[in-house]
């Protein structure tokens, strides 16, 4: 290749569409939003049972959750934030994206179809099945709506400003807008609906990913070999290399393992297991999502480094401090502004799919953890448990668009670390000792999901992240930007030793013949 | 299925195989995973140089084991559904005769 080449491609700086009102993303918007309250409507007619709306009455097929499960986990922070990453810091970006698929293979080998076979609508099933019912509910049940509020604040307030920079739409009228919107969703459709507005949103997004990442690639007569090139011939070799990124092991380590074993904790995930008719489907449906998160992220890598070969990286930074438009500044340099208005709109859709998922699971966790087995002692007939749910998503829907006004301007990004945090400290380490080992008990399970939740909200606060960067203190307390290394280590610790002080003999007896129902699925919610 | 037959079912050979097969496949598989990601952690923390190193004109090793891990991630994951599906679901299948 010659470098004249190189030369001709150098970056320049025109003035950029972004936060007008775009017809095509407006119409393509509109499109989405009329599709998907289509596919609620019909949905709804289905949606009668306890199992069918927190389930879709587990009829939905392997690839299909796959899909699903990768559309809850792609969201507009990763498409655009990872984007963004590289494009202004270049490899780094690919060191956290890692991070965040390789939690799936431990999802599919530690937890997939246990928590199928022994679960029924949320992972507190699996955890209380055979130890004491309101203690378990109560402790899991505060882990994962702290997970779950804490991940929708950072979707919300990320919305709200996104669709203000894409449409040029009020920050306030687009945090409404996402709540109606997504509230309707679970209301009226429930899993059916929610599974799938992720499935449509999955396969916008990963196409209109490839498409961008083609459209890029064309620019350098389709080798990504002469787009590394030209990266290294503007910004230097270091660009494609580890740089800043990482420099203490500790916190390197602690990210690594929130993001890891976070995704492994996330109810909004574990959830989507019950959707499935059995753990084959489960194990399945995992191995989907892992292909297709995975290829999501090998794409947003080339995004990123299109973004910084062709739109500059000034250009970017120019836009937006965190480099979070480098991927729509890509969209409107390769494809002009029809383009850059259908990726906008993907990315709007994207943030719905979400914060309907986080909703769904919120509301399950409050009707059938609390209200069924906390309140009515797990006595309860479907419809006044189903009439509780509908009240906990109509709740949950405007606590969303509360909290995304009250965040209005803040710097909301640790809160997905803290989500994963608490979900890798809490959720984790309790689901997985109540699956394989025999002595845990009920009180090492609450002593375990406190700890781990607890220490992960009190070290993160006294962590450079918020003690330093958001309160404005000179020194932290706690050395290390995550806490995870510590507050999942404690977990594990504390559930430990609290299970061996004090043995739980019926609970040891039946971890014997819940064997049955976790390996042969013998018993298994059909 | 009356009460001795679970415990008999629980007690047999081929049962107690069949969870202890499960687990040492996935244990080993998620220390396979685990080392693999810890191992690129502290490889970029500790010799970042080493990962500049470069390959071929365009690449270097910190591209090619970056998306070396994202692909192995998902063949890990095929390589379990492949024996899942082949040995352990055979298992199961051998065992659930006998419960009916």
């Amino acid at each position: 290749m010659s470098l004249n080449l190189l030369l001709q491609i150098s970056p320049e700086v025109t003035p950029s569409t972004l936060g007008t009102a775009n017809p095509v993303s407006i119409a393509i918007f509109f499109l989405f939003v009329a599709v998907t309250l289509y596919i609620t409507y019909w949905a709804a007619k289905k949606t009668k049972t306890g199992s069918e709306f927190y389930a879709a009455g587990r009829n939905i097929s392997g690839f299909q959750n796959g899909l699903a499960l990768a559309g809850d986990y792609m969201s507009a922070a990763s498409f655009l934030g990872i984007a963004g990453m590289v494009a202004t810091k270049g490899y780094d970006g690919l060191i956290y994206s890692i991070g965040f698929l390789v939690g799936w293979p431990l999802i599919m080998f530690l937890v997939a179809e246990p928590l199928r076979n022994l679960g029924k609508y949320t992972f507190a099933d699996v955890v209380a099945f055979r130890l004491k019912q309101r203690p378990i509910r109560i402790a899991a049940a505060a882990g994962s709506l702290m997970t779950i509020a804490f991940y929708l604040i950072a979707q919300m307030v990320g919305a709200g400003s996104l669709i203000k920079t894409l449409f040029g739409l009020d920050y306030e009228i687009a945090v409404v807008v996402v709540g109606v919107v997504m509230t309707s969703y679970v209301l009226f459709g429930g899993m059916l609906a929610t599974t799938w507005v992720q499935i449509i949103k999955a396969v916008l997004l990963l196409s209109g990913a490839t498409i961008l990442v083609l459209l890029a690639l064309s620019k350098f007569n389709f080798s990504p070999g002469e787009l590394f090139l030209s990266v290294k011939s503007q910004y230097g070799a270091d660009m494609l290399a580890p740089g800043g990124f990482i420099t203490n092991p500790f916190d390197a380590l602690s990210l690594g393992l929130a993001l890891m074993l976070g995704t492994a904790g996330l109810p909004h995930i574990l959830m989507r297991f019950y959707t499935v008719p059995d753990d084959k489907a489960a194990r399945k449906s995992v191995f989907v999502a892992t292909g297709f998160i995975g290829y999501f992220y090998i794409l947003t890598f080339f995004i990123g480094f299109a973004a910084l070969a062709l739109v500059g990286k000034d250009a970017i930074l120019g836009l937006d401090k965190g480099g979070n438009m480098a991927a729509l500044l890509l969209a409107e340099n390769t494809g002009g502004s029809a383009f850059l208005g259908f990726i906008a709109s993907v990315a709007f859709a994207t943030i719905l799919a979400v914060v309907a998922g986080l909703t769904l699971s919120g509301a399950s966790t409050i009707s059938h953890d609390l209200y069924v087995h906390v309140v009515k002692h797990g006595v309860s007939d479907e419809k006044g448990e189903m009439k509780v749910a509908k009240r906990a998503t109509i709740f949950l829907g405007v606590l969303a668009v509360a909290l995304g006004l009250m965040f209005k301007g803040q710097n909301v990004a640790f809160m997905v670390g803290l989500a994963f945090s608490i979900a890798a400290s809490a959720n984790f380490p309790a689901l997985l000792m109540s699956i394989i080992w025999k002595g845990f008990t009920t009180k090492g399970a609450v002593w375990c999901m406190v700890t781990g939740a607890s220490l992960a909200l009190i070290l993160i606060v006294l962590s450079p992240t918020v003690w330093v960067d958001i309160m404005g203190n000179s020194e932290a307390i706690f050395p290390l930007k995550n806490p995870t290394i510590v507050s999942m280590t404690s977990a594990f610790v504390v559930g430990i030793i609290v299970s061996l002080l004090q043995p739980e003999k019926e609970a040891a007896d039946l971890f014997e013949s819940e064997k049955l129902r976790t390996y042969l699925g013998h018993g298994s919610e059909k | 299925m009356s009460k001795t037959n679970t415990h008999e079912i629980l007690q047999s050979a081929a049962f107690k195989k069949l969870v202890k097969n499960r687990w040492n496949i996935s244990l080993s598989f998620t220390f396979v995973m685990l080392f693999v990601y810890i191992g690129f952690l502290l490889l970029v923390a500790y010799d970042k140089d080493s990962l500049k190193m470069p390959i071929g004109e365009s690449l270097n090793l910190a591209i090619v084991v970056g998306l070396g891990i994202i692909l192995f991630s998902w063949l890990i994951t095929g390589a379990y559904v492949y024996w899942a599906n082949n040995y352990y679901d055979e298992a199961v299948k051998e065992i659930k005769k006998e419960i009916i």
